[in-house]
């Protein structure tokens, strides 16, 4: 059991929840949170926004019941978490871009952090949200509202590119991502999926992805892939 | 001192709950979370002879108080888990099921046979590590013609002949919810020499996208399991234990000490745990000091005074 430090609305339902204990985890891995009995039936994955001595913080959107149970947690609320689970973004050198498309903005601030001088890319369609407190960790912060903030990225500048962002950002950073290559220039791109979960830790196989080398888990193999090895079916 | 043991065809279990094939893996994950050895047993993921990649699309759908699963089987194939899961199965003090799956007869007999061999040669160097089959004959489209095994009992009696011909092993037989009469298949797969039967497997559901105008999943239909389905497990396991003398292996939504005592209060021998995994990742280790604790409480001090007692 963890118990809540705070659970802040930052924007139109975009919650920022801080969760107080010893709670580890590298950048791009997430936790599975439960703060219900038995119904939802299936605890819900979060990517880990940042950990620090206090405890680990997210952010995460409300879309459906078991963000909506989430988003009414006050301070000294209990929930359960497990984790830290997944393989996250690896550390890198060279020069880096951090892209984020709304909700998928979460795992990339303790990326800012761990990787200090990056470029930071934010991109939402209505509302901006947590952007100032990546300014000061960014070498460049662009923020985004309304458009699509990859047009933005010059992809053959870069050595890494970690993006995070809805399903159709994620794809068209791949091709992004294969084009420079195709130009003699060679990003290395991760991308941070976000496959349907229920164990988390790499038993079920209800999150598989389609790989290049056949078939990984979301969970355990991910969520953090290399954008080549990735097969998108839709 | 309470009696949690059980004994199915001689395979001693140290207490009544086994984690449920599909939804446990092979235990490797877990055990990272507690000892899984505290189990009564594991019945690992769902093979075949040959590997399968599984069903594309969305594989996992909530429902009230249940799941809707679309994996498809997805597993590395008999060989491989021979190689790279049983000497991990080695170390492991708690009864092993191997759960096979087919596409075609031969599959399954092959897959029976590859286990049977590498048993003998195991235990020939003293470290049995596979306790029992558990036949699952409750995957689609088994044969030309598209019958599946596991509803019609002439079909499936086919395969449960073969299989028990190709291992010594102690065989249970997985039957599914959606056989047309459940109790009928039961009683055929005791004549044809099954120790034990298991059930139920995940019950054939749906979810409708409105939206988009389709089904969730690409195969239309997909398993039903969790809390929801286990009146209608229960119902089952308490008309097969009336029907047959081998022991019955209940499933089917348990997610506490009261569930276990219902479904040996149904008849069952032993059950099995399937998603609340999912719910508690220590689901395990909980049950296990839940159902001593209940035993304690309601002063049974072994399983036997209460099984079938409905
Ligand atoms: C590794 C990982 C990290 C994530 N990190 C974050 C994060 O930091 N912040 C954040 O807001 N969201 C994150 N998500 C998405 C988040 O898990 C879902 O939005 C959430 O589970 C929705 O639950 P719900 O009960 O509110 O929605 P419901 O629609 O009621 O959920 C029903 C089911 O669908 C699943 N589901 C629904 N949407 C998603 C989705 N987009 N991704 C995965 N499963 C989904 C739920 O887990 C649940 O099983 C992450 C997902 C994954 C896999
Ligand atoms: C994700 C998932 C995968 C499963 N895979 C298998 C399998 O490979 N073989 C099998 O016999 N049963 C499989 N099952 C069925 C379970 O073993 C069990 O029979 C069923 O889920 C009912 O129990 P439960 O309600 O406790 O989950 C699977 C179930 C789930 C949820
Ligand atoms: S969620 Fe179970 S294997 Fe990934």
């Amino acid at each position: 059991m963890a118990t809540v430090i705070s659970n802040e609305r930052l924007a139109d339902g975009v919650y920022h929840l801080r969760v107080e204990g010893d709670y580890g985890g590298a950048m791009g891995q997430f936790y599975m949170l439960r703060a219900w009995g038995a119904f939802p039936l299936l605890s819900r994955p979060l990517s880990i926004h940042q950990v620090n001595d206090d405890g680990v913080e997210f952010l995460y959107h409300v879309v459906g019941e078991g963000t909506k149970i989430l988003a009414e947690l006050e301070p000294g609320d209990s929930l359960e978490l497990e984790g830290p689970f997944g393989s996250g973004f690896p550390a890198v050198d060279g020069k880096v871009a951090l892209v984020g498309g709304g909700i998928g903005i979460a795992p990339l601030y303790y990326c800012a952090q761990e990787l200090p001088g990056s470029d930071i890319y934010l991109g939402f369609s209505r509302e901006a949200f947590r952007t100032e407190a990546f300014r000061p960790l960014a070498a460049e912060l662009t923020v985004n509202v309304g458009g699509l903030v990859l047009d933005s990225v010059d992809f053959s500048s870069y050595d890494h590119i970690f993006v995070c962002g809805p399903h159709p950002m994620l794809k068209a950073a791949q091709l992004k991502g294969r084009a420079a290559q195709a130009a003699g220039k060679g990003p290395k791109v991760y991308l941070s999926l976000e496959n349907r979960m229920a164990c988390g830790i790499g038993a079920c196989l209800v999150c598989s992805v389609s790989c290049r080398d056949g078939q990984r888990k979301a969970c355990a193999d991910g969520p953090v892939f290399l954008a080549d090895e990735v097969i998108f079916h839709d | 001192m309470i009696n949690m043991t059980a004994n199915i065809a001689g395979v001693h279990f140290k207490n009544p709950i086994i984690m449920a094939s599909g939804t446990f893996g092979f235990g490797r994950e877990y055990s990272k979370l507690y000892d899984v050895s505290l189990l009564g047993g594991i019945s690992g993921k769902g093979l075949t002879l040959n590997p399968k990649a599984g069903n594309p699309g969305v594989r996992v759908y909530e429902t009230a108080s249940g799941m809707l699963n679309s994996v498809g089987l997805e597993n590395p194939g008999v060989e491989a888990f021979i190689v790279k899961e049983l000497p991990y199965w080695e170390t492991l003090d708690t009864a092993r099921l191997v759960n096979l799956g087919g596409n075609t007869l031969p599959d399954y007999v092959l897959g029976a046979e590859l286990i049977q061999r590498d048993a003998d040669a195991r235990s020939a160097a003293g470290k049995p590590a596979v306790d029992m089959i558990e036949l699952n004959i409750s995957c689609p489209n088994v044969k030309e013609g598209g019958i599946a095994f596991g509803v019609k009992t002439p079909a499936a009696q086919e395969v449960v002949r073969a299989v028990r011909a190709a291992t010594k092993l102690p065989l249970a037989v997985k039957l599914s919810p959606n056989a047309e009469d459940i109790a009928e298949m039961a009683e055929m797969c005791q004549e044809e020499g099954a120790d034990a039967i298991s059930l139920i497997n995940t019950i054939s559901g749906m979810k409708i996208d409105v939206r988009r105008r389709r089904s969730v999943f690409n195969n239309l239909y997909a398993g039903l399991s969790g809390p929801a389905i286990k009146p209608v497990a229960l119902r089952m396991v308490h008309q097969v234990a009336k029907r047959v003398s081998i022991p019955v292996i209940g499933m089917g939504g348990i997610t506490s000490a009261t569930d276990i005592i219902e479904f040996i209060m149904a008849g069952a021998t032993v059950i099995q745990v399937g998603t609340y995994n999912f719910m508690n990742l220590r689901a395990g280790s909980t049950l296990v000091e839940e159902l001593q604790e209940f035993m304690i409480e309601e002063n049974i001090s072994s399983l036997e005074e209460i099984r079938g007692i409905i």
